[in-house]
């Protein structure tokens, strides 16, 4: 049976599709939110280092992994536009970009919450912590790039282009602030490789798994709203229920 | 042999052309250099005028400064040429656009970089760096002002004819600039640690031939992008 691959490609058809998906990416992001926040506050146990303090791993963790997951898919759907000049690859990676910069603000955030009890301060210039507010600004400047463009061809182009270049320099920059951090001071702060309780371990993939799912379903929702702002002007558009109510 | 030949005279004539284009408005070449002297001058009136203090924050102000500096000319990397019609035509040429691009940057580095670099012994002497030290960050800038340059174009033909370009350059470049300050900076530090800074400098190189191979290919991309 030949399948169609790029039957879904076409705007039109998405649209539906999107749809159709959203509630069920909503559902199962909001029931695995509630599993994977129960596990994490009541069944996990205490950590003897850490207290309760520790908790906000289950927030932390995933967001700063999707942060950093959403720039590359974001840059993969921007060379798949660029390359094969498909409208809807450049309106996914438009799409994802403000959610990744939400991962990465509340990795930032929650990091900045965990570090004033653990290490007694706000903000530590750690490697980690520098590199993810490098890639927030990398995701401002996706951004902003796109939103100063007019027309939107040339700004589904050019900040494409903006990410590839990014996101091949997202290696380096990781890697030189981690030579940065061991060369300039002796790395105070070391995550003793200690084993995970496994209702721990449980807690943080759930809720790994709802934050990714909560992205899937945002983004879709998002690139609805741009299909439907770019193809006002078609007729299959002006056909909706929605939009003709 | 006559494409070899054409290729290097195309970027002969680039380089020279905005060589002479620039001598002839002085002004804005000195503008940067000035800026340059003006915010590492700034520093110790904010920091304090404490000698140790001032000679352990040298690299890093002299190399923020440089960056800075850098992203001010950016701007009129191709602004000029795109408002007189001149980049249409340089891009009809049959020579490819990568190369025509290398000789702008090139240009846009001898007149914006290079100065930058003569005039940095000087400023280091009034943070009261040693000899050592100073001799390793000339050689750190002369390897990574080339790359900011290089970096700087992508941004700059991004850009190209937007609202807020300026700002918004420097919001897109400065991110992708940042191995280069650490290197830059770290080379320094290792010299007045008493260490061997050849790695630092190696990066700094590799990552020079990196960008002299990809940036300004990509730079031709961005502005095929933003002219079409």
């Amino acid at each position: 049976m030949a399948i169609n691959w790029f039957k879904y490609s076409a705007p039109t058809t998405f649209y539906a599709l999107a749809g159709k998906l959203i509630p069920w990416f909503a559902v199962a992001a909001a029931l695995l939110m509630a599993v994977g926040l129960y596990i994490g506050f009541f069944v996990a146990p205490v950590d003897y280092q850490q207290g309760e303090f520790y908790r906000i791993i289950f927030i932390h963790v995933p967001a700063s992994i999707l942060s950093m997951f959403l720039y590359l898919v974001m840059a993969g759907y921007a060379a798949l536009g660029l390359i094969f000049n498909t409208r809807l690859s450049a309106m996914m990676a438009t799409a994802i970009a403000p959610t990744g910069a939400l991962f990465a603000f509340i990795s930032l955030w929650t990091g900045a919450l965990w570090g004033k009890p653990m290490w007694g301060a706000w903000w530590v210039w750690d490697a980690r912590l520098t590199s993810e507010l490098i890639l927030l600004f990398l995701y401002l400047g996706y951004m902003a790039l796109h939103s100063s463009i007019d027309d939107p061809r040339r700004a589904d182009r050019a900040s494409a282009l903006l990410a590839i270049v990014g996101s091949v320099n997202v290696p380096i920059i990781y890697f030189s602030v981690k030579w940065w951090n061991t060369l300039h001071q002796g790395s105070t702060i070391k995550f003793s490789g200690t084993s995970m309780h496994v209702a721990m371990q449980q807690a943080m993939f759930i809720m790994l798994v709802a934050c990714w799912l909560y992205a899937i379903a945002v983004v879709l929702a998002r690139v609805r709203s741009i299909i439907l702002e770019r193809e006002r002007q078609t007729s299959w558009v002006n056909e909706l229920p929605e939009v003709r109510a | 042999m006559s494409t070899t030949s054409s290729l290097f005279g195309m970027l002969q004539l680039v380089i020279r052309r905005d060589m002479t284009l620039a001598m002839r408005r002085r002004a804005d070449v000195l503008t940067t250099l000035i800026f340059f002297v003006m915010v590492v001058s700034l520093f110790p009136l904010g920091v304090g005028p404490e000698m140790d203090m001032l000679r352990k924050i040298a690299p890093g102000v002299l190399w923020v400064a440089a960056l800075l500096a850098s992203m001010l000319s950016l701007g009129r990397l191709f602004s000029a040429d795109h408002q007189d019609g001149t980049l249409e035509q340089l891009m009809l040429t049959p020579q490819p656009l990568a190369v025509i691009v290398l000789g702008k940057i090139i240009a846009h580095w001898m007149l914006s970089g290079l100065p930058l670099v003569l005039i940095a012994p000087v400023l280091g002497i009034q943070f009261d760096m040693s000899v050592e030290t100073l001799g390793i960050l000339i050689l750190g800038l002369l390897l990574g002002t080339p790359v900011l340059s290089m970096i700087g174009a992508i941004g700059a033909a991004l850009t190209l004819g937007l609202r807020g370009g300026g700002v918004l350059l420097s919001l897109l470049v400065l991110p992708l600039c940042i191995p280069i300050l650490i290197f830059g900076t770290g080379a320094v530090d290792a010299v007045a640690t008493g260490l061997n800074p050849a790695s630092h400098l190696s990066l700094l190189g590799a990552l020079l031939v990196l960008a002299l191979v990809f940036a300004p290919w990509v730079t031709a991309q961005a502005l095929r992008i933003s002219m079409e």
